[in-house]
């Protein structure tokens, strides 16, 4: 499986004035009783949206794809479903002066593009986009480029993803290349390494 | 001589099966080994889906475990789970676990329980391993001088297929506690306090190695607490190096090593720890003789205080982020600046979660109240982190004391942790709870939640506000002792 390349996005901005948005602000625990992989776009901050001041519930930002938001989002749990729900909105991009560690590693393996930028060039952005609401921002992976308005700034992301995403690919498949490497290192791995099976029980 | 490393560097370059390398302008992660991988019904049932599309086998079902603890409920555990999605995503887990040859723990199982908990009980966390879960507070295994973390939905299913992970390192991040703690304040409090001094980003991109005399004079249990929340401080990973009282707790348990095996595992735990002279790439240092019991006001980890201070005045942050912050937490919490912490009243005591329900917490939290009333409009749960904690509760009469003091004494799962099962505040509620996070909505839509540690819970259900065992006038009890 792959996925598809991401080279450069252009699309409508939305900002997003919080700071330290967690995944269970992205989205509430309740929808991750789905046992499916798409369809979460209804789940996206989901208790927000019931305000109708919330800005996804403003047009034209209802149509956005390029979240630009406060430091520290998709900090808390591991879930991935905070970046599925992102992309079935129809994000392809979030701007962040700071990114939760899990979520920014889970985000490129759904071709979402986690750019982090100065929180100074995030509050550009943000008055660029309320100035001017439906304002594109280009996100531009090949130069790191992100472009607001007469705004023009690098972003940071890591080489690896950065590579990974422009090429589409798919972890496991990169993997798979190195599996005569795992099968050795198994042959070395100590004997006195745990394994769960045979399964063990505590004495009752 | 060789170079000085961490504790965090030795575990890493011993699972180095390809090593990363520069390849043009793009620099390759590592490919670690994975020596355990447990799953749970939430995060996997896409990552198996993932595999059945591909066509790809589970490579190693002997390295690999499930629990059913996240969605489960803490009562009527015989009958049929009620609410369908759960139920859904329990039997999608089930299937699964048949499907690929995997050992589940399931509900009414003696093994089953939050699976953080049950790892180390069945002996299968290890010093030197490589634990991951699709659970963000796998850390907690980190306890045991383990490399340990919460992966993703795909990460699951890549290990699942290749029993590897393609991972760039970690920076290193030393949290020295020195002195030791005073009566009543419990490691929790240490992790608190750790969180509120270098934030709940402070510690992205780094594994913490907690450290120190306060450290080590800590049982695993409690050990288990402060690496738990590693995540709420932003890291991945928490890390204690392992020593007698690691391999105390580990001998006999079903998985342990036996024999010769375990003498050869000791010598090898040994030399784990890092070495003299080796440098982290940050450090940190908190005095435990200056710490009190800790307890958060808002809706962030980071938001806390000493239970004996009041809730600071929004204006008195210097950050606007951090004043905006505020602002909106004490909104949502109802609360107003200024008021002492002592003052705030709450609904429900919680004593559960990964964080803070294994034997100890449940001892200490029993010790506290024995003897006591229940204030009369608080409702407290005591939800064991397992099974087997449940069953040895129980032994030692434990869940007597619980339910003769009024609490609800329940199966083991996460229970009101995180509103996904039957056990949920309800909107406007207020809890004063053991366990991790205290995000808007985390325990059920609007609910309010105080994270304190197992003897504050237990004194608050007391006094019915929230209050600390020397409240109580308890002035010689020692947390955790060994
Ligand atoms: S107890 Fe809470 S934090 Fe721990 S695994 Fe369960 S839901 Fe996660």
């Amino acid at each position: 499986m792959s996925l598809e390349k991401v080279v450069t996005h252009t699309g409508v901005g939305v900002p997003l004035r919080e700071s330290n948005v967690d995944t269970d602000q992205i989205i509430p625990a309740h929808f991750l009783k789905r046992i499916t992989k798409t369809g979460f776009e209804d789940a996206l901050f989901s208790r927000w949206r019931t305000d109708e001041d919330f800005i996804l519930n403003k047009e034209p930002y209802s149509s956005g794809t390029v979240l630009v938001t406060g430091p520290d989002f998709g900090t808390g749990s591991s879930r991935e479903h905070a970046v599925w729900a992102l992309r079935d909105y129809g994000f392809k991009a979030v701007i962040s002066a700071r990114f939760g560690d899990i979520f920014r590693s889970n985000a490129g393996k759904q071709g979402l593009v986690a750019a982090q930028v100065e929180q100074s060039d995030v509050e550009l952005i943000w008055k660029e986009l309320e100035n001017n609401p439906g304002a594109e921002v280009t996100v531009d992976l090949e130069n790191r480029l992100i472009e607001c308005g007469s705004i023009s700034t690098r972003f940071q992301i890591d080489d690896y993803t950065r590579w990974r995403l422009m090429e589409g690919l798919d972890d496991i498949g990169l993997t798979l290349r190195s599996a005569d490497a795992i099968d050795e290192f198994e042959k070395t791995r100590p004997a006195i390494k745990p394994t769960t099976l045979p399964a063990k029980l505590s004495e009752v | 001589m060789s170079t000085p490393r961490t504790l965090a560097e030795k575990v890493w370059a011993d699972h180095i099966v390809v090593e990363g390398e520069q390849q043009g302008d793009v620099q390759t992660p590592d490919l670690l080994y994975i020596d355990l991988h447990m799953v749970h019904e939430v995060t996997s049932p896409q990552a198996f889906e993932g595999l059945r599309l591909s066509g790809r086998p589970v490579r190693r079902p002997d390295l690999t475990i499930g629990v059913e603890d996240h969605n489960v409920p803490t009562m009527n555990i015989n009958e049929m789970i009620a609410e369908p999605t759960s139920r859904k995503q329990v039997d999608a887990l089930r299937d699964n676990a048949e499907e690929f040859g995997i050992r589940l723990h399931s509900l009414g199982d003696a093994e089953q329980g939050i699976v953080h908990v049950v790892g180390p009980q069945l002996g299968l966390t290890q010093p030197g391993t490589t634990v991951v879960c699709g659970d963000s507070h796998t850390s907690t295994h980190g306890a045991f001088g383990a490399l340990a973390f919460g992966i993703g939905t795909s990460e699951v299913e890549h290990v699942l297929a290749t029993q590897t992970l393609p991972m760039t390192p970690f920076k290193t991040m030393a949290i020295n506690v020195d002195g030791t703690l005073k009566p009543g304040v419990s490691s929790k409090d240490i992790i608190l306090a750790v969180i509120a001094k270098i934030g709940t980003g402070g510690g992205q991109g780094y594994v913490l190695e907690y450290r120190g005399e306060a450290i080590e004079a800590l049982s695993m249990e409690a050990r288990m607490t402060i690496c738990n929340m590693s995540i709420e401080a932003g890291a991945r990973a928490g890390m204690i190096a392992p020593d007698e009282i690691t391999f105390e707790y580990l001998k006999g348990r079903p998985h342990a090593p036996e024999g010769q095996d375990w003498d050869d595992a000791v010598e090898y735990w040994r030399s784990l720890r890092t070495d003299d002279g080796a440098t982290f790439d940050a450090e940190i240092t908190i005095d435990a003789n200056t710490l009190e019991p800790f307890v958060t006001w808002g809706t962030n980890p980071g938001q806390g205080v000493f239970l004996s201070d009041s809730i600071p005045m929004p204006e008195s942050f210097d950050d606007p982020a951090d004043k905006d912050a505020a602002e909106r937490a004490l909104e949502y919490m109802a609360l107003e600046g200024g008021t002492p912490m002592k003052e705030i009243p709450v609904d429900t005591v919680f004593l559960g979660s990964c964080t803070n329900a294994r034997i100890e917490d449940l001892r200490m939290a029993a010790a506290v109240i024995q003897g006591r009333e229940k204030a009369e409009d608080v409702r407290m749960m005591v939800v064991p982190g397992s099974m087997q904690v449940r069953l040895q509760a129980e032994e030692e009469g434990l869940d007597k004391i619980f339910k003769d003091f009024g609490a609800d004494w329940r199966f083991a799962g996460c229970s009101m942790c995180l509103g996904m099962n039957p056990d949920q505040l309800a909107p406007g509620e207020r809890a004063a709870s053991t366990s991790n996070r205290n995000f808007e909505g985390r325990q059920g839509k609007g609910a309010r939640t105080h994270l304190v540690s197992p003897v504050v819970a237990a004194a608050t259900a007391v006094r019915g506000t929230l209050s600390s065992p020397s409240d109580l006038g308890m002035t010689d009890y020692i947390v955790a002792p060994n």
